[in-house]
């Protein structure tokens, strides 16, 4: 087990990329506290790891709002009196040019995807210092590297999150903390069905248009998750400030 | 263990990253083809997996030889079956300006550093595609992402690891061959103590700036392997065509 006696702080983590990275992180001995806005949702994933001898708690947040950020670090504190590994995975899209986006939107993606991962950062950040060491990942994307269509407070906030990433990292580097991002490809989230369906394509088209990379597939968010625990265990101890592409070859060109 | 049942095929094996890169696949079940031109030093590395109860051979080979390349690889089809798993990491390093750098080196380097890749990879891609898959890591290096002082070869060298990685993760990926790269930040290797000596600087000046990075320290060469081990893996399944970088933070940006 590769995260033994280990404490991860995971937002978003009642689906996706954050609820595999839950179960697989409790599975390798971890004990999750896990976030989201659904609360009902955080109740199933909760329920799932508990039912498989795992240790975890539910923690409804809104990481654009500090006073909760400041609180989910708490209640994990308290529960589980240590936090090494914070995720910083909840994420919203809208597929939107700068004409179509309204200005509600572009808040919306940037305080949850970039303001959301300073905040979480920012509380979690004093308890792993003072405990002399912690890993922060930082789930930014593909679009956080290159441009996409459609696709304007997205790309905005997942290249700010890449270069957070690496501002935090040679800020708290000395301190024993280390900071680094994944940068997915699509992957088989409910992100993925919800895109296409704003942008009013057919699932079919769609799907063949994400496959249209190297490796012909989109990945599995099992496959994101081992990335996650990568970075967040002791074999990326030399790792810091980088930013971890997973998606099949599709920004190699 | 990770690569049970696996072989892997690892250049400049005897030191360094190749060695513990070596050391850490047998540790995780894989077969190991270990090729240097350091026979006595490959051949130790060879001994120790033999005795921890490890499956490994040590080929005397130099990379930038097609036949030799070729020897390498039907040996490891002979006496293992099969190839997994290439990791191409034999490099060498002239710490020179262009002005300072003889054509002998620049070209000496060019074929250890990336001629290297191409000729082992292209014997070693057709057994992967008969297999149905395989993975190829190879070394870049930091400076194959930005440049350093007195480093034009090295740097060029690297650069062109970084973007021939990509061009066969593009290639390749429809075969399932998935190609990747590390690139490292100074590690504890001979070649850091070879780079201080080329400068005509101490190894202690030399480190004190080596480990101005945000962890504050260089890397080890486990840590590098561990990084290999990542990519050679099924954890890193849907990551192709990606430079990993495992330097610290060094290039994040200055502390």
């Amino acid at each position: 087990m590769r995260l033994e006696n280990k404490v991860a702080l995971i937002t978003g983590g009642t689906s996706g990329i954050g609820e595999a990275a839950a179960e697989l992180f409790a599975r390798e001995g971890a004990k999750v506290a896990i976030t989201g806005r659904n609360e009902t949702r955080g109740h199933a994933v909760m329920a799932r790891i508990l039912e498989s001898g795992g240790r975890t708690i539910f923690l409804r947040t809104d990481v654009r709002k500090a006073a909760e950020c400041q609180r989910a670090v708490d209640e994990t504190l308290r529960s589980f009196g240590r936090l090494d590994i914070l995720f910083n995975n909840a994420g919203v899209f809208f597929p939107q040019t700068a004409l179509e986006c309204s200005e509600e939107e572009w808040d919306l993606q940037i305080d949850i995807n970039l303001k959301g991962t300073f905040l979480m950062s920012k509380y979690a950040l004093g308890p792993m210092i003072a405990q002399s060491g912690g890993v922060i990942i930082n789930n930014s994307s593909g679009w956080g590297i290159v441009g996409g269509d459609k696709a304007v407070a997205y790309c905005a906030s997942k290249g700010g999150v890449v270069l957070l990433t690496k501002a935090m990292a040679v800020d708290h580097g000395r301190q024993g903390i280390r900071v680094n991002c994944i940068c997915p490809g699509d992957v088989d989230t409910p992100m993925l069905p919800e895109d296409a369906r704003m942008r009013g394509l057919d699932w079919k088209t769609y799907l063949t248009g994400c496959e249209n990379r190297p490796l012909g597939r989109i990945g599995t968010v099992d496959e994101i998750a081992k990335a996650v625990l990568f970075l967040a265990s002791d074999d990326s101890s030399f790792m810091t400030g980088a930013a971890l592409v997973v998606d099949g070859g599709g920004t190699a060109d | 263990m990770q690569l049970a049942g696996r072989v892997a095929t690892i250049t400049g094996g005897a030191s360094g990253i190749g060695r513990a890169t070596a050391l850490l696949f047998a540790r995780e079940g894989a077969a190991i083809a270990l090729a240097d031109l350091k026979t006595d030093a490959g051949q130790r590395v060879v001994d120790e997996i033999v005795q921890a109860g490890g499956r490994a051979f040590f080929e005397s080979a130099d990379v930038t030889q097609s036949a030799d390349c070729q020897r390498l690889v039907e040996r490891t089809i002979r006496e293992f079956g099969r190839i997994d798993i290439l990791f191409n990491n034999a490099g060498i390093i002239r710490r020179a300006t262009v002005l300072d750098l003889s054509e002998e080196d620049w070209d000496r380097v060019m074929a250890v550093n990336v001629k290297s890749i191409y000729l082992l990879s292209r014997e070693v891609i057709p057994y992967m595609q008969k297999a149905g898959s395989g993975t190829i890591i190879n070394t870049a290096s930091g400076w194959g992402l930005t440049g350093g002082a007195r480093a034009a070869v090295y740097c060029a060298s690297k650069g062109a690891v970084v973007l021939l990685t990509k061009a066969m993760a593009i290639d390749h990926g429809p075969r399932k061959i998935r190609v990747n790269c590390i690139c490292p930040g100074d590690t504890d290797t001979g070649m850091l103590r070879e780079e201080a000596r080329q400068l005509g600087e101490s190894n202690s000046s030399f480190l004190a700036e080596s480990v101005k990075r945000p962890l504050g320290r260089v890397g080890t060469p486990e840590e590098i392997a561990q990084a290999a081990l990542y990519l050679a893996s099924d954890a890193s399944s849907f990551v192709t065509g990606t430079a990993l970088v495992v330097d610290g933070g060094g290039l994040a940006g200055s502390v």
